[in-house]
């Protein structure tokens, strides 16, 4: 379980460790967070878990991103669901979600609230 | 409604053919209370006699299977086989088997099919003078043919070549011997004849016509070694070891004969337009019955007589009322059609003939006096226009002006292709299951909404095929007509199909998604049509496929250049091309397995696959494969795989061609290419086909003179044989071929389509295929060439290019914040010696286990 420190803001790495358009995986108090860096958007850092709930797997910052209808998604690469960047609900399935968490850059840092 | 309570009818069907079968199918359907006895005379249920030949490319008996007891016993349906109907006893009204059972009837059904005519020639009665029939002859033959080396079959008709090629591929030296002047004197006129004679010659089976046997004696006498000698006149004589008699069919109608019903002056037992023989309980269906003097030895007519013999027990009673002869087919890969009055017999008519002896291709057609009706036609050598004649001959559409222009070339100024709105409703789409346009448009009508659904309601093109892609036309046509758009949008975020894509990019010189999604896309792509434009960007442009514009279009195994499994780990496959690999090879691959703790399997590809890599262990497994010589296998792309091949003449006592040096070549040229979906490849050095090329996209057998090349073969799901292309190709055409059929295959298909969906989808098929890359008929082949030239040129092994850029290497870091570590839910059980991904219950076992 991960225990939750009201607002405290963790530098996680760099703008230049981030990939474009796609996502990297993070690991904060032996959590995995996929991170995902959309230059075109606002705000332009997204985070999600990395675990896949349906393919039960540390893969979602590998999928590709994109957008269905305008919201913002990554696809799992295992099995396609696509999960909201910004609330974490599946498309496919609204009962399944995956935990959000909030990410901003700071100059080059990039910080993750835990 | 109410209904009146009677007595259960027994219902007798005597013969289990692909008749009698479609008889009981059809009853069953009628959910009648009836009580349902079938007897075949066959050991085993009904099978698909006209897909027989089949057996011979080793398709098994039960492949052949249309039914089984199983089904039978499911259904009610009380079944005997292997116990042949000897007694008809009408004024009992039962039948009594050979081995004595009785079986008493309310109506009996009389589907006994028909028996092969052995004409009776003195010394004919040999264990090596067989017949082509059923299974059990299939296997007679089989076995006779190990001790044989020419074989020799008498009669040219339809089935007698059909069977002259299945001696050719039991390797035999196949010879036909026929009475009369030409082959297939029924179906072809003269000239037809004369083409279809040079063409089969050409493919290495002897012809000898207006030959009559006298006598069949011992052979051998001239020191030939053979077994048997026909002798056909003084000094006229033909030395063989087996013969098959395929000398037309004769009716089974001896039961109905010996029970006093009528037989028709050429046999067969007389029936009406309701299938009644003179005997008002009993039916006679198929081919031992005789229809207005005539027997109908084909299938469709004797499942439209199961239909009309089965409506008779019902309220809505139909009729038959003949059927059209009209046949299609293909005989030792030659394209043969035969419609209407073929020989040109109906008076007054006049006559168009078109003959091209170098491409060996005849057809004539026959109109009415006024030039406004098809009479009949004839075909040889190409049967394109067949679906077409067809239309006009069975619906007595009006001729265009010009006639002749239905059967010229396109090139001199050949009609279009009938479309679908000019058929009336009335025009039989499919023939094997007698589904009208008319039908298509009810189905429709009533919901249908794709080809799929219209297929499973109406069974339409679920017979032999044949009719797939006028089907599609109709479809595509009733669908667009009412509005209903064929939505063939890649994905929400393009308005195209991925040939337009294709075709943009390439037109309007385009390089990136970015590019692309900015002039003719919207929103931000997705995991669809991402991919699928990288893809197209590299089979047009073949840059890097990491590089920053495209790498984030990649699925998760082109960005890794692995596959992932299951559990986020990947699996890693070299090129092994050919199947070939040094022992050196071999030793280093044993080695990086060890080293990372990977689970190596052999993949039916020729190659090995080592599974459980992180991702951070990507680079460096890769660094030490590249150092030995190894190139990525392209496993994680929509690429070529691989190439398999068999050992050919290098080694194996049978080989004809070095398999394997050829099979590399291919690898290599075509390592790299993206293309809509994976390809496969393998090449065989005989005709024993060991590395199985018939099933993969593009397939290469040994031949003596040089190569035979089969195309849009799949394994998978839907198993599909690939299709003979063409025969006896140099090594140079073969690869200009490919090199053809791979791009242009690039260009037109749709996202993730095999090459065997792709040919099913393709208008005017194989011929159409045949046309665009060996005639040129779209003039697009030197760029095609051009196309796969420049890919060949710039072909680059990813992972080297990929182990000699830190910034790449970088992307396979599990964490970005924490370099070193592992991820922690990957976690492995031994099993056989080897590693595996724990299951949900170990996992759960070995994590309390550590806690």
């Amino acid at each position: 379980m991960k225990v939750l420190k009201a607002n405290q803001w963790q530098p996680l790495c760099t703008v230049a460790d981030l990939v474009e358009n796609a996502g990297v995986c993070a690991r904060v108090d032996g959590e995995q967070i996929a991170i995902f860096y959309l230059p075109a958007e606002n705000p332009r850092v997204y985070a999600i878990a990395n675990w896949d709930p349906v393919g039960k797997a540390n893969v979602l910052s590998r999928g590709i991103t994109g957008d269905i209808k305008g919201e913002l998604v990554v696809a799992s690469p295992l099995y396609k669901q696509h999960y909201s960047l910004r609330s974490g609900t599946c498309l496919e399935d609204a009962a399944i979600s995956v935990p959000v968490y909030e990410v901003v850059l700071d100059g080059d840092a990039v910080l993750v609230e835990v | 409604m109410a209904t009146k309570k009677v007595a259960t009818q027994k219902i007798v069907v005597v013969g289990n053919g692909m008749v009698g079968h479609h008889y009981v199918d059809q009853l069953l359907q009628q959910r009648l209370d009836v009580e349902i006895t079938v007897i075949g005379a066959e050991p085993r249920p009904a099978y698909d006699r006209v897909h027989l030949s089949e057996f011979f490319a080793g398709k098994k008996p039960e492949e052949l299977a249309l039914t089984s007891r199983e089904f039978y016993h499911s259904h009610g349906v009380k079944a005997h086989f292997g116990d042949a109907v000897k007694t008809l006893l009408r004024e009992e009204k039962a039948v009594i088997t050979e081995s004595g059972r009785k079986f008493p009837y309310d109506k009996l059904v009389l589907a006994t099919g028909s028996y092969p005519f052995v004409p009776p020639i003195p010394g004919g009665v040999r264990d090596n003078c067989l017949t082509y029939r059923t299974i059990d002859d299939l296997g007679a033959i089989k076995s006779e043919a190990e001790k044989s080396t020419t074989g020799v079959v008498v009669g040219g008709g339809l089935l007698g070549l059909e069977c002259a090629n299945a001696l050719k591929n039991l390797g035999l030296e196949a010879h036909v011997v026929e009475f009369a002047p030409g082959l297939m004197g029924v179906q072809l006129d003269d000239g037809g004849s004369k083409m279809l004679r040079r063409k089969i010659e050409a493919l290495g089976v002897y012809v000898h016509t207006s030959k009559g046997t006298k006598e069949i004696v011992e052979g051998g006498s001239c020191g030939s070694g053979s077994r048997l000698r026909m002798v056909f006149g003084e000094n006229d004589h033909l030395e063989t070891d087996m013969i098959i008699f395929s000398a037309g069919i004769r009716p089974y109608d001896q039961l109905g004969r010996e029970a006093g019903l009528e037989i028709g002056a050429r046999g067969g037992i007389v029936v009406d337009y309701h299938c009644r023989t003179t005997d008002s309980d009993i039916f006679a269906i198929g081919e031992c019955a005789s229809f207005g003097n005539f027997i109908y030895g084909l299938v469709a007519p004797g499942y439209r007589m199961a239909e009309v013999a089965v409506s008779q027990l019902t309220d809505s009673k139909s009729i038959f009322n003949g059927a059209d002869m009209s046949t299609k087919l293909k005989l030792l890969g030659v394209d043969v059609g035969s419609i209407g009055d073929a020989h040109g017999k109906s008076e007054g008519s006049i006559s168009y003939v078109f003959s091209d002896e170098r491409e060996e291709i005849y057809k004539r057609i026959i109109v009415s006096a006024d030039g406004k009706t098809l009479l009949g036609a004839v075909l040889v050598g190409d049967c394109s226009d067949y679906d077409t004649l067809l239309q006009y001959f069975l619906n007595g559409i009006e001729l265009p002006a010009n006639p002749q222009s239905l059967i010229l070339p396109a090139t001199a100024g050949g009609a279009p292709k009938l479309g679908p709105a000019a058929l009336p409703l009335a025009a039989t789409i499919c023939s094997c299951h007698n589904v009208s346009k008319g039908s298509i448009v009810d189905a429709i009508d009533g919901g249908c909404c794709t080809l799929g659904d219209i297929k499973a309601c109406t069974k339409a093109s679920t017979g032999c095929g044949g009719c797939s892609a006028l089907l599609k036309s109709v479809v595509d046509y009733e669908l667009e007509a009412r509005g209903v758009s064929v939505d063939k949008s890649i994905c929400e975020h393009f308005p195209l199909t991925r040939q337009d894509i294709f075709t943009i990019c390439k037109v309007e010189q385009l390089r990136t998604f970015d590019a692309l999604l900015d002039k003719h896309g919207r929103g931000r792509g997705c995991e669809i049509c991402k991919p699928a434009v990288a893809s197209i960007l590299a089979s047009l442009w073949n840059d890097y496929v990491l590089k920053d514009s495209h790498a984030n279009l990649q699925d998760t195994n082109d960005r890794f250049l692995a596959n992932m499994q299951k559990d986020g780990t990947y699996s890693v496959v070299p090129r092994i091309p050919g199947g070939e690999i040094t022992p050196d090879k071999l030793i280093v691959l044993g080695q990086v397995g060890k080293k990372y703790g990977l689970y190596t399997k052999i993949t039916g590809g020729q190659r090995v696959d080592l599974f459980g890599a992180q991702m951070s262990d990507l680079p460096a497994i890769w660094r030490e494969l590249v150092e030995a010589g190894f190139e990525t296998g392209h496993a994680y792309g929509k690429a070529l795989r691989t190439v398999k091949s068999c050992v050919g003449s290098s080694w194996c006592r049978y080989g004809v061609q070095d398999s394997v040096g050829m099979a590399i070549y291919i690898e290599n040229r075509y390592k790299g290419l993206r293309s809509p979906h994976k390809l496969k490849s393998a090449v065989s050095g005989c005709t024993r086909e060991c590395a199985e090329a018939q099933s993969k996209d593009f397939g290469v057998i040994a031949t003596e003179n040089g190569w035979n090349l089969y195309l849009c073969g799949n394994g998978g799901m839907k198993p599909r044989h690939a299709d003979l292309f063409a025969t006896d190709l140099d090594d140079e055409t073969l690869i200009k071929y490919i090199d053809r059929f791979l791009m242009f295959y690039v260009r037109t298909a749709d996202r993730l389509q095999r090459t065997s969906v792709w040919l099913e989808n393709l208008e005017g098929g194989l011929d159409y295929l045949r046309e665009v890359i060996i005639d040129d008929r779209l003039g697009i082949c030197a760029e095609l060439e051009a196309q796969m030239n420049a890919v060949v040129g710039t072909y680059q092994c990813e992972w080297k290019t990929t182990i000699d850029n830190p910034e790449k290497l970088k992307r396979f870091r599990q964490f970005v914040n924490a370099p070193e570590a592992r991820d922690d839910n990957v976690i492995f059980v031994e099993e056989r010696g080897q590693l595996r991904p724990a299951n949900a219950q170990e996992r759960v076992q070995l994590i309390a286990k550590s806690a």
